[in-house]
């Protein structure tokens, strides 16, 4: 399977989950609000330019949007995490090796702790951004921190336990031929 | 050098960064004060598809259930088939108006059109439902949206050729004329976007007996909707001292989670009301206006 279909099969995928599953389901509580479609740009390979990134996230963003009419709201938090998304990523990775011998952000490649760190954080950025806008015009505040923790905590737990059902076969990528 | 082209690159993908948040942000605003947005009449017709294609398949796995709905509503339509009509008062009438009427020489006020939810959502605070029929089929914004059981859901907001776009009941902008069924004293039916269960009912003066399960019905002063029509029961009654006005919470009628079949509904009156009003208004130039 190449690259390029792996991540277009992901991304419908992870688009159909988001509209027609955890839209769907009657939430647990009002501030328990799950979403998972952003991992998809936790799971961008290595080698796309941080440029790309933002616009496969804007248009990531744009396409939830679409159909859940609510233009720019999920766009604009994932080219957040798409532009946070590199910094991370060269804090997190160890020093000594040199290169990437993997293709893509996972458990394995980060290690566990380092990977933790990168998903939490990125998870609680698009969450802050997202509950940020959709409450700035009405709500008080300590119902958006409410929100937010509780979102980030149920979504995270999610996203492990996808990352746990679905460990991804990581192959070493070998510097010669890039 | 070569620290000056390093820094322009960063610079650039920075520069890309504020652009798409700009962009977002501004397809977020603009279309949240105008419903009428660009945007909404081509996402309509994408994902429109997709929806469509997916309810087919949701569909039938409730079929059964909604067969008894349409068999229990079909039983009471026979009852209720009068209401959509109101006598001509032919003592002052001296221009026939050319709006269709019947045999018994009463105009037709209300047209009921079917259709079918294609999305739906009740977990935002903003919550739309998208239906199959559009401008095409005569939908058109500002018609009423009533469950298959006859409870009210919402009003239209946008329609595209073949998709309506409706502001659901459980939004924080939706402001909806009702009354209560025993008395007929009217209030504002709002949403606070708390419970999707619990919609609040606020300018019902205290003078009014009111008691818990007392039943809300669609207003007679309702622009959008037809009178008489079930919107809930009210559930507690938060008695604020500070002013003379009931709180109540009422639980909808509609069931949101499972919205499948819905009716349409035209006031064919609709425009000429609403100009008259903001005529009047104009003349009296008072700024604030009534929900509708």
């Amino acid at each position: 399977m190449s690259e390029l279909f792996r991540n277009i099969f992901r991304f419908i995928l992870f688009l159909l989950i988001e509209v027609y599953v955890l839209n769907r389901v009657p939430h647990l509580h009002r501030f328990i609000s799950p979403s998972l479609y952003f991992l998809f740009i936790l799971w961008l390979p290595f080698v796309v330019s941080p440029r790309w990134l933002l616009v496969i996230g804007f248009m990531t963003g744009l396409t939830l949007d679409y159909f859940t009419q609510t233009p720019g709201l999920h766009a604009a938090a994932c080219v957040l995490i798409a532009y946070v998304r590199p910094f991370l990523i060269a804090v997190l990775t160890p020093r000594d090796s040199g290169d990437f011998n993997y293709r893509e952000p996972s458990p394995q490649s980060l290690l566990w702790a380092p990977y933790f760190i990168y998903v939490l954080i990125l998870t609680l950025l698009h969450h802050a951004w997202l509950v940020m806008l959709e409450w700035m015009s009405f709500g008080s505040f300590s119902d958006f921190l409410l929100k937010l923790i509780a979102s980030t905590a149920i979504s995270l737990l999610l996203i492990f336990t996808v990352e746990l059902l679905f460990p991804r076969n990581m192959r070493f990528r070998t510097n010669v031929g890039g | 050098m070569r620290n000056v082209i390093l820094f322009i690159r960063r610079y650039f993908t920075f520069f890309i960064f504020l652009l798409l948040q700009v962009v977002s942000l501004w397809f977020l605003y603009t279309f949240n004060k105008f419903h009428q947005a660009q945007f909404s009449q081509s996402a309509n017709e994408l994902t429109g598809e997709v929806n469509a294609r997916y309810k087919k398949i949701e569909n039938f796995f409730a079929l059964g259930e909604e067969n008894r709905r349409v068999h229990q509503l079909n039983d009471s339509l026979f009852n209720l088939l009068p209401r959509q009509y109101a006598q001509v008062d032919t003592a002052r009438q001296l221009v026939r108006d050319t709006v269709p009427s019947d045999t018994l020489n009463r105009y037709r006020r209300y047209y009921f059109r079917p259709a079918a939810v294609i999305y739906n959502s009740t977990n935002s605070e903003k919550n739309y439902i998208q239906l199959d029929r559009g401008s095409l089929h005569g939908i058109t914004e500002n018609m009423s949206v009533l469950s298959s059981t006859g409870a009210a859901v919402g009003v239209v907001v946008n329609a595209s050729p073949r998709f309506a776009q409706v502001m659901s009941l459980l939004h924080v902008r939706q402001k909806v004329n009702v009354a209560l069924k025993k008395s007929g004293d009217f209030g504002t039916l709002e949403w606070d976007g708390e419970d999707p269960g619990l919609l609040l009912l606020k300018g019902l003066p205290k003078s009014v007996p009111v008691q818990v399960g007392d039943s809300v019905e669609t207003s007679r002063y309702s622009f959008n909707f037809p009178p008489g029509y079930p919107v809930g029961t009210v559930a507690e009654i938060v008695s604020d001292p500070g002013t003379n006005f009931f709180l109540l919470k009422v639980r909808p009628a509609a069931r949101f989670y499972n919205l499948q079949y819905v009716f349409v509904v035209e006031n064919l009156q609709y425009s000429e009301q609403v100009q008259l009003d903001e005529q009047t208004r104009k003349r009296i130039e008072d700024p604030k206006r009534n929900p509708r």
